[in-house]
Parts: structure tokens; sequence; C-alpha cells
């Protein structure tokens, strides 16, 4: 289990969770708004040039910015799971 | 499925749909010019309602909502949606049909939030905008298995393209309105899975990104190579404002003189000629000669919009607008306020944290918008050697260039503040979608410049004129005795105020004449060269012309006064336009008036140690 942060640039993995950091995380509610949900293929594709954040993300057809912090919300496996 | 057909047919649309949809493009699509931009009361969300004549002849009201990424809001502007949307805003009839935007080529987001809208249970349509670019890059959209799923009509549109809203403009005048079943409640985890079962079964993808696209984003969004882009980009910007609108500058400059000759040889010398002449054309002639800058300036800014450039540059920039306590979402309200500050300060509204918001709010102000240029000009020109120095650089041209850094280095100074002292509320999301790139359609971005056009030459023709009349009242009357001596001015009502505040302003080394234009100054910032102009006109009882002003400014100041007006207009929240705005926008008179505090003390402060430095130096 991996961190999306935690991936390096150019692999592909798969959203396991988004893990909320209080009760009501609107970051982890967006996040699975956005289309953070368990199976669906992500891809890390660049980082942002002043300290490697934020990170440029894939999710689905659609890229989103995402902030260190709010890319360690979200749990990653590489394998893709059986059941979706 | 069980559906309910109304013999209704619907009165008034919405235009609901994730951002960067091309939702405001179908907009201007459907109404063409017939738009109304207002405001939500409170929030300040913009509000844009427009008419669509069908072929039939039928009338519909078409509301453009605020772009949401779901029900689940979190800013102003997904609230408004919702809350129009659930039937809920106080200001807003629920609309008869929601008319869902989704960007074909970006199923997989937009279709959750479409069937999240689904389960209101209102009629709706859903435009899959965008087919062109989708045929392009192989995505092929079994259009009516997708409208047997999902119970209401489905349509392809292009909203950039010539009556490529045919389909949709004739699915409106044909269908009654129908109510969907509304599915019954489930977890957001069941949006997802259905959004993947509509796609597996009638969308065909054969790559999740444009090839393109990813190409052109491994040079712009280069940790080196991006930056560099992005530097050049604003250069360009900035080149243009400053160098493109000289022509149209001077074209306006040259028909208002002519004006203005032309009404001092045809009219009776008396008030009503003096009033039209040094009052209305001397007043909002120089203010309307920023028309060419600002149109320049938002034509780019809408240009980068809509080609998806500039939340790219947000990406770049966030990680370094952070280390100022800023976020790179501030980037865009930031750069807009170099046009002017209003805009900027309404541009933040697509900053969700209220605490970013507020910031940005704050030091918008001090990014030199345009109207300080001519202030900058004159004085610049007055009192900077035109010289080389170091063989490369302009001497005056350092000093611009300096003011305008001194007013972005101070805004991160404020902010590095805020956020030492500050509390910190929560944490900041960035959470941006990196959209992906086109090509701006001309109608839209002329569109926007015509809005835009449009607030600013109401505000020369409402505001300033009355203000420009408004000092000419004070600098004309009332008239000097019989036995007068000195220039009439000095017997005037602005003579009396301008005398008041020198007491407060001496010590920065402001004379009164000064302490006069700061007043009318206050309605825009560029007023107060036009109020200079009327000062030192009317004393000198000559036609006040820049060349003129500037060669009576450098006999007549020194050049200490001189640098520290220059520094008390990088800081001072001087234009009650902006103070109006940030009322309007944080909803709090405690953030207005701390805002003007803070900016008006730094004004004074920094002033005041350019004075005396100057003073000791020279």
């Amino acid at each position: 289990m991996t961190l999306l942060s935690e991936l390096a640039p150019g692999s592909q993995a798969f959203v396991t969770d988004v893990q909320a950091r209080t009760a009501s995380d609107p970051v982890a509610v967006r996040l699975r708004d956005l289309g953070f949900v368990p199976g669906e293929p992500v891809k890390l594709v660049a980082y942002g040039p002043f300290g490697a954040d934020p990170m440029l993300v894939q999710v689905g057809f659609t890229r989103f910015a995402l902030r260190r912090s709010e890319a360690e919300r979200v749990r990653v496996s590489s394998e893709e799971p059986s059941h979706v | 499925m069980s559906e309910a057909t109304l013999a209704v047919l619907p009165r008034s649309i919405a235009l609901v749909g994730n951002p960067n949809c091309g939702k405001t493009a179908l907009f201007n699509q459907l109404t063409g010019s017939r738009q109304k931009v207002a405001n939500y009361a409170g929030v300040t969300v913009e509000r844009k309602e427009g008419r669509l004549v069908l072929p039939s002849g039928r009338k519909l009201r078409v509301l453009d909502l605020p772009g949401a990424y779901s029900l689940n809001a979190t800013s102003p502007d997904e609230a408004v949606t919702r809350d129009v949307c659930l039937g809920q805003h106080p200001e807003e009839t629920q609309p008869d049909l929601l008319l869902c935007v989704a960007d074909a080529t970006n199923l997989r987001l937009h279709l959750r939030f479409v069937l999240e809208l689904k389960r209101l249970g209102r009629p709706m349509v859903l435009a899959l905008n965008m087919v062109d670019a989708a045929k392009r890059r192989g995505i092929r959209i079994d259009r009516e298995k997708l409208e047997q799923a999902l119970g209401f009509p489905v349509v392809e549109t292009v909203a950039v393209r010539r009556r490529g809203a045919a389909d949709l403009i004739s699915a409106l005048d044909e269908h009654a309105l129908t109510m969907p079943a509304v599915p019954p409640a489930s977890a957001e985890q069941d949006l997802h899975a259905e959004t993947r079962r509509l796609i597996a079964s009638a969308v065909s993808m054969p790559q999740p990104t444009s090839p393109m696209d990813e190409a052109i984003d491994r040079w712009v969004l280069h940790p080196v190579w991006g930056l560099a882009i992005l530097a050049a980009t604003m250069l360009l910007v900035f080149q243009a404002v400053y160098a493109w609108a000289g022509p149209f500058q001077d074209a306006i400059e040259t028909s208002l003189g002519w004006a203005g000759t032309q009404l001092a040889a045809h009219m009776p010398d008396g008030l009503l000629r003096s009033l039209l002449v040094e009052g209305v054309i001397a007043g909002t002639g120089g203010v309307l000669v920023f028309l060419p800058q600002i149109l320049i300036l938002f034509f780019f800014i809408l240009v980068l919009e809509e080609s998806g450039y500039l939340p790219r540059a947000a990406f770049l920039l966030d990680r370094f607008m952070v280390s100022t306590g800023l976020s790179g979402r501030a980037f865009i309200p930031l750069l807009s306020s170099f046009a002017c500050a209003v805009p900027g300060i309404m541009a933040t509204r697509s900053i969700p944290d209220p605490r970013d918001r507020l910031l940005t709010i704050l030091v918008a102000p001090l990014m030199t918008c345009s109207a300080r240029l001519p202030v900058y000009a004159l004085l610049i020109g007055a009192f900077i050697p035109d010289q080389r120095v170091f063989g490369l650089f302009n001497l005056q041209g350092l000093t611009l260039f300096a003011l305008y850094a001194a007013g972005i280095v101070s805004a991160m100074l404020v902010a590095l503040v805020a956020r030492r002292f500050g509390r910190r509320a929560g944490e900041q999301a960035l959470l941006l979608e990196i959209p992906a790139w086109r090509i701006p359609n001309p109608r839209d971005v002329a569109l926007g410049l015509r809005e835009r056009g449009a607030i600013f030459l109401r505000r020369v023709g409402t505001i300033i004129l009355a203000l420009s009349v408004l000092l000419w009242f004070l600098s004309s009357f009332p008239t000097p005795p019989a036995d007068w001596t000195r220039p009439a001015i000095e017997y005037s009502f602005a003579g009396h105020i301008g005398r008041a505040m020198e007491v407060l302003f001496a010590p920065i080394g402001f004379n009164w004449q000064i302490c006069v234009a700061l007043i009318p100054g206050l309605a825009a910032r560029e007023v107060a060269v036009s109020g200079l102009a009327a000062v030192y006109a009317v004393s000198a009882g000559e036609a006040g012309v820049e060349h003129a002003l500037a060669t009576a400014l450098g006999s007549q100041w020194s050049l200490a006064t001189a640098l520290s007006l220059l520094a008390w207009y990088v800081f001072a929240p001087q234009c009650l336009a902006t103070l109006a705005v940030i009322r309007r926008e944080t909803g709090s008179l405690k953030a207005t008036l701390g805002a003007t505090a803070l900016l008006t003390g730094m004004a004074y402060a920094v002033a005041l140690i350019v004075y005396r430095l100057t003073g000791l130096l020279t």
C-alpha cells in the first residue's frame, strides 16, 4: 500500500481509498467527488517546479493539480482490483 | 422506468455543468448578445441571464449557473448552483428545465455530476458539448444508448461553431417537460459505479487524454521551460498593454482635444463653457484614455483563460505563492489587478478557501493598476531624467519597474505577516483541474471584452463624470473677490479644503495642491492627474495639457515631494470603487475598514520614509 504522493512520475496505480483527516474532511469529500474512488486508475504526470509540489495527477480522463498534503490522503495500489 | 410527461413546455432553463465544460460558450451561442450580467446579493456570485427565442417564436429565459463539480458545495459559486437546482435559492425561482452541459472528452468526471443532478428528479436535457473535439480524438459516444440509459434527451453540441447548438434548440422547442423517475438515494460510491457502467456501455475512448495536450504540457509545465514560457507570456502581455495601446490613446486624446477646442471656439466664454471644457472633457477624458489599455489587458486575460493557460500558470506558481502565504489560484486575480483591482477582486471568487480569498483581496490593490500609470507617467516624466544607466537601461523605465516591484514585494510581505500572525484556519485546498487546451473562440472573447469595456465606460459616464463636475465646482467657486491678487483657486472651496488637509500631509511633503487633487483621486486614481491639471491650470490661467503640467510641477515641487507622492500611490487605497468591491465581496465592513487602515498606514509610513531620505540625500 502506497500513497499517491509517493508514486514515481509516469507510473500508474489504482486508488484503494481516500482517508479523511477529520470527521468531515472537505478535502477528502471533494477528492471522492472528483473521481478518487476505489479502483479508479491514477497516474502521476508531473511535478511543480518548486519542491516538486504541487503534483499533476491524472484520474479518469481528467488532470488535477494536487498539493502534496492532498495527494497524501489518497492510498493507491499497483494492482488492479478484481471487483469493480 | 416510469416517467410523467407534462403538457407544458419549459419557459426557463438553467445551464449547469462542471467547470471547463464549455457552458458559458454554449450560453453565448444560445443567447448571443441578449445577456444581463449582475450579481447575487450578499455572496456576489456572478449571475448571467439571457433570452433565447426559439424557431417557434417561444421565448426562453436562460440562466448560466456557476460551474460546479458536485452539489456538495465547497465555494460560494457552487452553493448558488446547488441552491438554484434544489429550488432553495431566495432570489431565483426553480428553473423549469436543467440543461446539463458535459464535455464529451471528459465524460468520466462530468457524467457523475449529471447523475447526481438526475437524482433531483427535475426535467433535464443533456448537451454533449465539444463532440467535434471528441471525434477528432477518436472518442465514440453512442448518443441513443446514453439517452436510453439516462431517461432524458441527449443532444450533441459544438458551442464554438456557428449553428453548433441547432439540435439543442430544436430539442428545446419540441420536447415537453419530462419528469424523470427519481432513483433511490444511494451512496457516493454508487454514482461513480453508475458513471463507469454508462461509459463502459456507451463510450469508446482510445486514450484518456489527447496526445497533443500531453506534448504541449511537457513544455508548458516543465520546471524550467514552463517558467520561462510563463515569464515570456507575462512580458508579451505587458509589452502589448503599454506599446499597442499607444496609437489608440493618442487618437482618443487628439479627438478629445479637438472637441475641447471646437467648444472653446464656438461657445461664448462663460460658466457653461468652463464646465464643459475644464470639467467634463478634461475630467472624463483623462480616464477614457485608459480604455485601450484595459481592453488589451482583458483581451489577453480572456485568451489565456479560454485557452486553459491560467490554471497551468497557477500550477507552476502554487508552491511559490504558498511560500508567500497565498495560493496558486491567487495568481489569476492578482494578474487581473494589474489592469484594475475591481475585476481582480471579483476574480477571487474562484478561490474556495475563505482565508486565502480574504488575503488575496487585501493585497490585490497593491498590484499596480493601470489607473496609477498616468500619475506615475506624469511624475516620472517631470522628475526623473531621461538617461541611460549601465548603458542598457533607461532610468525612467527602471523607476517604473521599481514602482511595480514595490507593489508586488509589499504584497508578499503583507501576506507573509498575515500568515505568521493570523490564525491558521484549517488547511487550504488546491485541487485544481488542469483542463484540455482549447483554441479561444473569438465570439466568447469579444463578448467578455464587451462586458468589461461596458463596466469601465459606465464608471466613466457616472462616478467619474460626477466627480469631475464636482471638482470643477469646488475649484471654480466661490469666485475670487474684486480685488484679488493671488491665483483664483486659492479663494475657492478646493483651496480651503486643500489647506485644511495640508496640516496632515505636510510631514510627507504634500502641498495643498496635491491635497486638493487627492480628493477627486478617490473616485479613480487617474483623476488625480486631471485634478492636478485643474488646480495648476486654473492657478496658472492656461489650458492644462500634460507637458505644461509636467513643466509646472517640475518647477514647483521638490524631488522629495514627487518621490513621496509616487510612494503614496503604490500603497494608498484611494479608489472608492475598490473599497466598494472589497465591501461587497467580503460582506464585512470590518474587513473593508481594516484593509483601508492598513493600506493607508503603509502609504503614509513609506511616503514619510521616502520624503525624509530624499530630503537628506538631495
